[in-house]
């Protein structure tokens, strides 16, 4: 029981508490408040591993813009609270058991093919010298399709939320 | 270093810091009134203490009495969350800046920052000034208010908008300087050309990405000319309208401890930091160092009051048209001349 492990708990326990609270809470505003709490314990899981680099690119990019986005978007739209609907009796019934399955698989598979043992921090390369050489030699192509993906997905929104330019103007309502 | 020791000099070292930066912050506030009102052709506060230099003191105990309303139907717990959380964020930022060369007590060598030299220092101050964002945003939304969700929704595009512009145009300064530690970077500008002309950054070629960074900065602290996410005249008073007293003055110290921590981060990248001539005795050559970074750091507080006692603001859409279209491919061809130029 080192400090390692005392504080990977630490953010572990953050993480899965955001997690569940983001399910939990019925205003989408506290929802993406407890996904920015996700994000920032990930970052400091990077952290405890030695990837510093990454740990500061999961809070500038994602908890510092994909958020606000996220959040922009929840202010913009005004959404409320949201509805009780009635539970559904087979999302219950076929759903925790396999949610459990589920899980219970994954972990067999993460144990079987790596074991328990810890990695100590500073094992693997972190520092940006090292990562970016390999972001633009080994990963090249990911790198160079990722930005094209994004392009297209930009292209997409820009094209859902333009008015389409035949589309008469309706008229205004007269008092 | 022993543990103990290490935290000693870390809770020494914070509490000078953070009570100098709550002090230059209070009196950031005097020099700009005085500032603005001399532009105007008016005297500031003159009537508190000579020259008004009492005056933040008296703001300060006003702001700290006065009546904590919370309005009815604002949404409380963000209500409450946004101006900590704005404080907190604009005070963290000073927490990796270095002031000096590393001074040596009893064989031990302290930085003079109050973290070690974190080797991605740039990028934590980056992480840091994003996530502030979200103090003005909630503020702005929880205050269940048209003004200040305006103001809210304004200023969260407009910081986002131009954190790529910020962030692009210190790439130019980290490709010259090859690394993310803020102290490594002042160290790349040491040395003089012929003599006396010091081998800042500003004068080694940076000379557009200081300007793109000054603008983008500018932008990101919503001064003017990028202040409408406050403007009186248009918001009321945008996302802080609906605060008093002690959560607008929470408001008020994190607009201008990021303003200096905009200051300490330009001098730091561009001015070549704590370097200028050294000289005397040995408590001297270690004091001096200091004495210069603060003397460039209200080099640029001077800077920005003067800018904002000059300029009128933006337009909204005329701000973001300049953040996307102008800025941001200016920073663009700035790394790629830096790049380029440091290849050959």
């Amino acid at each position: 029981m080192n400090v390692h492990l005392i504080l990977f708990l630490a953010f572990a326990a953050v993480a899965v508490a955001g997690a569940v609270n983001l399910l939990a809470q019925t205003h989408p505003i506290n929802s993406a408040l407890s996904l920015i709490a996700v994000m920032a314990a990930l970052a400091g899981e990077y952290l405890l591993l030695g990837a510093e680099f990454v740990a500061a690119l999961q809070v500038i990019v994602y908890a510092g813009a994909v958020m606000v986005l996220f959040v922009f978007v929840i202010m913009l739209l005004n959404a409320g609270v949201e509805e009780r609907t009635q539970g559904s009796r087979v999302a219950i019934l076929f759903g925790i058991p396999g949610a459990v399955l589920g899980s219970v698989l994954v972990a067999w598979v993460v144990l079987r093919h790596s074991g328990t043992g810890e990695v100590p921090a500073g094992a693997l390369p972190g520092v940006p010298a090292t990562i970016g050489p390999l972001l633009f030699h080994e990963f090249l192509l990911p790198f160079e399709i990722t930005s094209i993906l994004i392009l297209i997905a930009i292209m997409g929104a820009v094209v859902l939320a333009s008015t389409p330019p035949s589309a008469p103007v309706p008229p205004r309502e007269e008092n | 270093m022993p543990i103990w020791l290490y935290i000693l000099a870390s809770v020494i070292k914070s509490a000078v810091v953070l009570g100098v930066l709550l002090g230059a912050v209070a009196y950031t506030v005097w020099l700009e009134r005085k500032v603005v009102g001399h532009i105007q052709n008016r005297w500031g506060p003159t009537r508190v203490g000579p020259f008004g230099l009492l005056q933040p003191i008296a703001d300060g105990l006003k702001l700290l009495v006065k009546e904590d309303l919370t309005p009815p139907h604002v949404y409380k717990p963000l209500y409450i969350a946004a101006p900590l959380i704005a404080i907190i964020f604009a005070l963290t930022s000073i927490s990796v800046i270095p002031f000096g060369n590393p001074i040596t007590i009893g064989g031990y060598s302290i930085p003079l920052q109050i973290t070690t030299d974190v080797n991605t220092g740039l990028l934590l101050i980056l992480g840091v000034t994003s996530i502030g964002v979200y103090g003005v945003a909630l503020a702005g939304w929880s205050s269940n208010n048209k003004y200040s969700l305006l103001g809210g929704l304004r200023a969260s595009a407009q910081m986002v908008s131009y954190e790529i512009s910020l962030g692009l145009s210190l790439v130019g300064v980290l490709i010259m300087a090859g690394s993310f530690s803020l102290h490594d970077i002042v160290d790349a500008q040491a040395g003089h050309f012929w003599g006396f002309i010091p081998r800042w950054n500003i004068f080694t070629g940076q000379f557009v990405g200081f300007f793109c960074y000054l603008t983008a900065a500018y932008a990101e602290t919503n001064r003017i000319p990028f202040d409408l996410p406050e403007a009186e005249t248009e918001l009321v008073a945008g996302y802080h309208t609906e605060y008093s007293a002690m959560k607008f003055a929470m408001f008020f110290m994190a607009e201008y401890a990021n303003m200096i921590t905009v200051g300490c981060l330009a001098t730091l990248l561009f001015f070549g930091g704590w370097r200028g001539p050294v000289f005397g005795p040995t408590i001297l050559k270690a004091v001096l160092p200091v004495f210069w970074f603060a003397a460039k750091v209200f080099v640029f507080l001077f800077i920005y009051i003067w800018v904002r006692g000059t300029l009128p603001r933006f337009r909204y859409d005329q701000l973001m048209a300049f953040g996307w279209k102008v800025l941001l491919p200016i920073a663009l061809v700035n790394v790629i001349a830096t790049a380029i130029a440091v290849v050959w």
